[in-house]
């Protein structure tokens, strides 16, 4: 044996270190089952939801349709220039997860973020097959043998329907679900849909049952990004370690009455899935999955002593409870100027989107004067001026438009004529973004002939509801 | 008794940093970290290999695929040209009126037009269609040759005053300066051109240039000025001058005469048959179309 004292230098890289997780009761984990079950069951379900919409229109509820260029929520049908919507929500949901953040610091991570739901459900997978911690503990060190190859191997096939499941609902949001599902099976779908089930197929199978907490800690940047959301008021979990210390296991051992509540068990350790020790404080890993409260609650129940050794509580009740006096409300800690500011923010954004959603009209039009040339001179003299209108069609039925023009500025007379088609009526598809050539011809002797610019309006009119939409154009003259 | 649990290596020290009493963890990078580091450097060589990548003094490693962005561009563009032969073989197989209101190939000749417009003839005819001095206007309803889709057609393929091209078409108007007429005689014919669009500067002159006009001009012009468009004589009565309207101007194109040219773009297939409908069809629906 060597007597050597010399440290062997730090390692640059070092191998992940395996974590069993411990199965675990209480409310919390009740509460994740929960939300585990909602979050998969809308994820799986969603594109099989149909919605009828009449003929010729797609008959699922939410349906992202890139071909066509629609995106299909149920009664609401967005169009492309109507992306301020998808924006929308999306700053919607970025001030949503602000705003828990700093009222509950990391819950996203430890409630609702897909890689700990699927981890979940992969530890759930792995207990089921591989048994609880101590199991799964002895069999990872005991050597490759035929009960080993048997459960492995299982787990993976598991594991792996799972992620081929997850892949696939994916690709279903961007086409019809059940003929999509059709064309899978029958090797008939398009490459791309098999390209993105692959893709997710291996993220989730790897994430979920290899990487799991290497995610969080090396890969993902929202924790760097949420600490800068948090404050002292913010809900973490926290081991009272001026409640705990000094921790001990043997009550009856002598001096038993100077320790802590903390009964030394490791049982917040063993359920942890980070693999850390809460009772070293806070660190960065800890998504605060608040299961290592549940395995601590249960724990003192057992000894008869007050939960909460581990609980949720903020950085600034800390000394006052250290102090020995009460923590303060907890709606002194939710209701602060931060958190209000992101409820303000997302309340407005989402009312500013429900005004938007309602006021939309079904007709639109849209105008592109040519301007190149500004106007033409025909061979009476007439100036011409040429505009490229685009009418958008939202009505879920062919439609015919009385199109008409008016001079803002005096009465000059227009005449306007449409490319390629007799009379003023343009009829447009269902559904459809119609685009068309006009010309609006003026006489020489009208005012607008010899005019720089006159400001004009053309009208559209649906002709079954009478429902109108304009837009304002200049019409250039050839001005002396 | 250590109650704390080991660190996962005993010897992590830190790094050296401390920001307010706060230091930082000397912790080791994960491994699978530094397989994906070489993993990356793996897929680099294995794409060096295989795509153009080191710069030489004259032009890159060619790489083992022989992919280049130009190559592609070609294959691109060989993959849509074949994809629209069909197209085209039904736009030349069409009657040329027919094919602007074809539902399947409308579209496509419109815009092919407007592509092919966009490359051959913007040169002369401006962007916008809009012509220049000496250049028509195509977007009004004034038309030298004729702007049916028919004489549209013919123009664009034979051309004018092409030296190329037999059938190509040509106006012959005589520069009445060489000996033809005296200055007198231009200048009272110039007014009698003005005066048909009511614009004449001196009346006096117009009842002269009218006889002038009748033995000299009105064989091309027409008797009553309004052209002809079989010999590319323009309407001299309206209010479109291709070299300017003005006394100056109309004089100027009275004594030297004018002489447009136009290439005659089916010659040596400068344009195929389809790209010649294409354009004519586009230029047929900018707006002035007969
Ligand atoms: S750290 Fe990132 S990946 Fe992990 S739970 Fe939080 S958000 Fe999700
Ligand atoms: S320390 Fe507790 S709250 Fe944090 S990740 Fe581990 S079990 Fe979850």
């Amino acid at each position: 044996m060597s007597t050597d004292t010399e440290e062997t230098p730090p390692q640059l890289y070092a191998a992940r270190e395996p974590i069993f997780p411990k199965r675990v009761k209480g409310k919390f984990r009740q509460l994740k089952w929960w939300l585990m079950i909602v979050t998969l069951g809308i994820y799986y379900i969603t594109p099989w939801i149909r919605w009828d919409r009449g003929p010729g229109l797609p008959d699922q509820a939410v349906l992202i349709d890139m071909a066509n260029r629609r995106f299909y929520f149920f009664w609401i049908e967005i169009w492309p220039y109507e992306f301020y919507f998808v924006a929308g929500l999306l700053i919607m949901a970025g001030l949503g997860l602000f705003l828990f953040t700093s009222a509950l610091g990391r819950v996203w991570c430890g409630y609702a973020c897909p890689q700990t739901i699927w981890t979940d459900l992969y530890i759930l997978v792995e207990r089921w097959i591989e048994g609880d911690r101590n199991a799964r503990i002895r069999l990872h060190r005991q050597k490759w043998n035929l009960h080993k190859v048997r459960l492995r191997f299982t787990k993976w096939i598991v594991w792996l329907l799972i992620a081929v499941a997850t892949g696939g609902a994916w690709v279903f949001y961007f086409a019809d679900a059940p003929t999509l599902l059709v064309d899978l099976v029958t090797f008939k779908a398009p490459f791309v849909a098999y390209g993105f089930i692959a893709g997710l197929t291996a993220t989730t199978f790897i994430f979920g049952g290899f990487m799991r907490e290497q995610v969080c800690t090396y890969m993902c940047p929202w924790p760097r990004i949420q600490a800068a959301m948090m404050d002292e008021d913010t809900m973490t979990v926290v081991y009272r370690e001026w409640r705990g210390e000094p921790r001990g296991k043997h009550r009856k051992a002598e001096g038993a009455d100077k320790l802590g509540d903390c009964i030394d068990c490791n049982a917040c350790v063993a359920v942890c899935p980070m693999g850390i020790d809460i009772r070293d404080g806070q660190q960065l890993e800890c998504i605060t999955c608040a299961l290592c409260i549940d395995a601590c609650d249960e724990m003192m129940v057992k000894v008869g002593k007050p939960t909460g050794l581990i609980a949720y509580i903020t950085a600034n009740d800390e000394p006052l409870e250290r102090a020995g006096k009460p923590p303060r409300n907890m709606w002194k800690h939710l209701l602060r100027p931060r958190t209000i500011m992101y409820f303000t923010l997302w309340g407005a954004v989402g009312l500013g989107l429900l005004a938007a959603l309602f006021l939309r009209a079904d007709v639109q039009l849209n105008i592109t004067p040519v301007r190149n040339p500004v106007y033409v001179t025909l061979s009476d003299g007439t100036i011409r001026n040429t505009y490229d209108i685009r009418i958008l069609n939202k009505f879920q039925r062919e439609e015919t438009f009385l199109i008409s023009v008016k001079s803002l500025d005096d009465d000059s007379e227009f005449d306007l004529e449409l490319q390629g088609i007799d009379g003023h009526m343009i009829v447009v598809p269902a559904d459809t973004t119609y685009s068309q050539r006009v010309y609006l011809n003026v006489s020489p002797d009208e005012p607008a002939a010899t005019r720089d610019r006159t400001d004009v309006r053309i009208w559209i009119e649906a002709q079954t509801n009478g429902e109108r939409a304009s837009v304002d154009t200049v019409f250039n003259g050839d001005a002396p | 008794m250590a109650r704390k649990p080991e660190p996962k290596q005993k010897n992590i020290g830190t790094t050296g940093h401390e920001w307010d009493g706060i230091t930082e963890l000397d912790t080791p990078m994960p491994r699978w970290w530094l397989w994906t580091f070489y993993l990356t450097i793996i897929w680099g060589i294995i794409y060096m290999i295989l795509y153009p990548a080191i710069p030489l003094v004259k032009g890159a490693t060619p790489g083992l695929l022989g992919y280049s962005s130009r190559g592609a561009v070609a294959e691109d563009i060989a993959a849509v040209s074949a994809k629209n032969a069909p197209l085209d073989a039904k736009i030349v197989s069409l009657d040329l009126a027919a094919i602007g209101s074809d539902p399947e190939v409308g579209t496509y000749a419109n815009n092919g037009g407007a592509a092919v417009f966009r490359t051959f003839c913007i040169q002369c005819h401006g962007s916008g269609a809009e012509g220049a001095v000496g250049f028509p206007n195509l977007l009004d309803d004034d038309w030298l040759w004729g702007g049916d889709i028919e004489s549209i057609y013919t123009t664009i393929k034979h051309g004018i005053r092409s030296e190329d091209d037999d059938d190509t078409r040509l106006s012959d108007m005589p520069a009445f300066g060489d000996d033809y007429l005296s200055d007198e005689e231009i200048a009272s014919v110039a007014q009698y051109v003005l005066s048909l669009s009511g614009r004449a500067t001196d009346e006096t002159l117009v009842e002269d240039g009218s006889v002038v006009f009748a033995d000299n001009c009105a064989a091309c012009h027409g008797d009553d000025g309004k052209g002809l468009r079989e010999m590319g004589a323009p309407n001299l009565t309206d209010s479109i001058w291709l070299y300017g309207g003005d006394l100056a101007t109309v004089i100027e194109t009275i004594t030297y005469s004018r002489r447009g040219v136009m290439p005659a773009w089916s010659v040596d297939n400068k344009l195929s048959e389809a790209q010649i409908r294409q354009v004519a069809v586009y230029v047929h629906e900018l707006g002035g179309g007969e």
